[in-house]
């Protein structure tokens, strides 16, 4: 596939690798921030081809993973009830709750259904007037854009059968929590290239320049990571913090504008609880007021019930980089995909399914 | 979710900028998908698609740029040359 295949060159990716090694002389820790990254290096295997100084870990950037309980049981509430078809992400069906998950709430009868985009579950309400269609508005901010047109076309097709439940969240007030937490040992970060083309990159120079670390904006693919790798150790080794951009075809200085209007115009930032690390402010997302409309926990009259998240599941210290996934007890055990005690293990940017699909024989 | 494929633009219909969308050619495989966000898309552009819209247009000129840098990375350097050349 044209822009896809280039970035897998095994010669590129062999010279990304040697050079990497040249210009390494000090042991430093990197931390990938988004899940598809993870994927993309556990999967094809590329801490092998990094000197044994450089450590990668494994950042929070799975919003399956830090959707909080509390939201996955409302999730369910509002699925069960009659008359309501409720769409999502496949991501989130298996994600359990406090008690079950969407596709086990499924399974005992509720219409749960999944969906590409946020757009597909508005054209739904406009094909079925008698039925009202709930859309779980999970993501960071590369989904954020989507879900916001989706509104913006709900309202333009004056639908009243069409809700979403936000359970939106940013990606810079997480790097900036995970910085300030005692126990951090991440000396740089490789940014989320998806998010930064909507977003541009300047609140990752703010990080930089607030806690003098570098960040790298990145792409997924092999020659992209291993580029970013590379930008970062120079970066480390001649004592510098600046953000650079690995990923130019695909990020602008400004980010995508209209996306960032349709985001705007729709949502506010808010505080918002992120499962595994708490609460960390002005990182998500709510409907403005006067979206209002549109939010399902207001339409049904669910409210957020506080549950005790405690399965076992060490997912806070894995989100944060502390824990490497097959040190937890219950990894490939207790846990698997089919029977999840967290969400890193279902989801497809979880850090411990990659580790589970593609790295156990590395461990 | 972040997970972006890149594809070819081949029609474009709407003229309503919400409802603006084209049909994108993955390898193969089309689909429809909303260019709502991306206004300068052309036919034949390469754009970035998650979760049903196009997140941005490639820069097929920066891409083929960066590529042959890369693809001569090393090349340069000797261990007696000091820091290598290359990178920004």
């Amino acid at each position: 596939m044209k822009l896809v295949d280039e970035y897998r060159d095994a010669d590129v990716v062999t010279r990304l690798s040697d050079e990497i090694h040249r210009g390494t002389t000090r042991p430093w820790t990197l931390m990938e921030i988004c899940g598809g990254q993870t994927h993309s290096i556990v999967k094809n295997g590329l801490e092998a081809l990094l000197p044994a100084s450089i450590e990668l870990v494994h950042g929070p950037g799975c919003p399956v993973c830090v959707t909080p309980v509390e939201l996955i049981d409302a999730a369910i509430e509002i699925a069960a009830q009659p008359g309501v078809i409720f769409t999502s992400f496949g991501d989130m069906l298996r994600v359990p709750g406090s008690g079950t998950s969407l596709l086990e709430a499924r399974a005992a009868g509720a219409d749960v259904r999944i969906v590409y985009s946020a757009l597909d579950a508005v054209k739904l309400a406009a094909a079925n007037p008698g039925v009202q269609v709930v859309f779980f508005a999970v993501g960071f901010e590369t989904t954020a854009p989507g879900n916001a047109l989706a509104v913006l076309q709900a309202e333009a097709l004056k639908l009243d059968n069409f809700s979403i439940l936000v359970a939106h969240v940013l990606v810079p007030p997480a790097i900036g929590a995970l910085l300030a937490s005692p126990g951090c040992r991440v000396q740089a970060f490789l940014a989320p290239g998806h998010v930064c083309a909507i977003e541009g990159p300047e609140e990752y120079a703010r990080l930089c320049a607030r806690w003098k670390v570098p960040i790298v904006v990145t792409g997924f693919e092999p020659v992209d990571l291993l580029e970013g790798i590379l930008m970062a150790v120079r970066q480390l080794e001649a004592g510098v913090a600046r953000l650079e951009n690995q990923y130019r075809r695909a990020v602008r200085e400004t980010g995508n504008a209209p996306a960032r209007e349709a985001v705007s115009s729709v949502f506010e930032v808010t505080d918002r609880a992120w499962r595994g690390l708490g609460v960390i402010g002005k990182s998500g997302l709510a409907l403005r007021p006067r979206y209002a409309k549109f939010d399902a926990l207001t339409r049904f009259g669910v409210g957020l019930k506080s549950v005790d998240d405690a399965s076992g599941c060490l997912s806070g210290l894995v989100l944060q980089g502390l824990k490497k996934p097959p040190e937890c007890p219950a990894f490939a055990t207790r846990c698997t995909p089919e029977h999840p005690l967290g969400a890193p293990m279902v989801s497809s940017e979880g850090a411990c399914a990659a580790y589970y699909h593609y790295g156990r024989k590395l461990v | 979710m972040c997970l972006a494929v890149p594809g070819v633009v081949l029609e474009i219909v709407g003229e309503e900028p919400a409802f603006r969308r084209g049909s994108v050619d993955f390898a193969g495989v089309r689909r429809e998908v909303s260019l709502a966000f991306t206004p300068e898309a052309r036919l034949g552009d390469y754009v970035l698609v998650h979760a049903g819209f196009a997140l941005t247009v490639i820069d097929a000129e920066e891409a083929r740029i960066t590529l042959e840098e890369l693809r001569r990375l090393g090349e340069a350097a000797t261990p007696d040359q000091g820091e290598p050349e290359g990178l920004p």
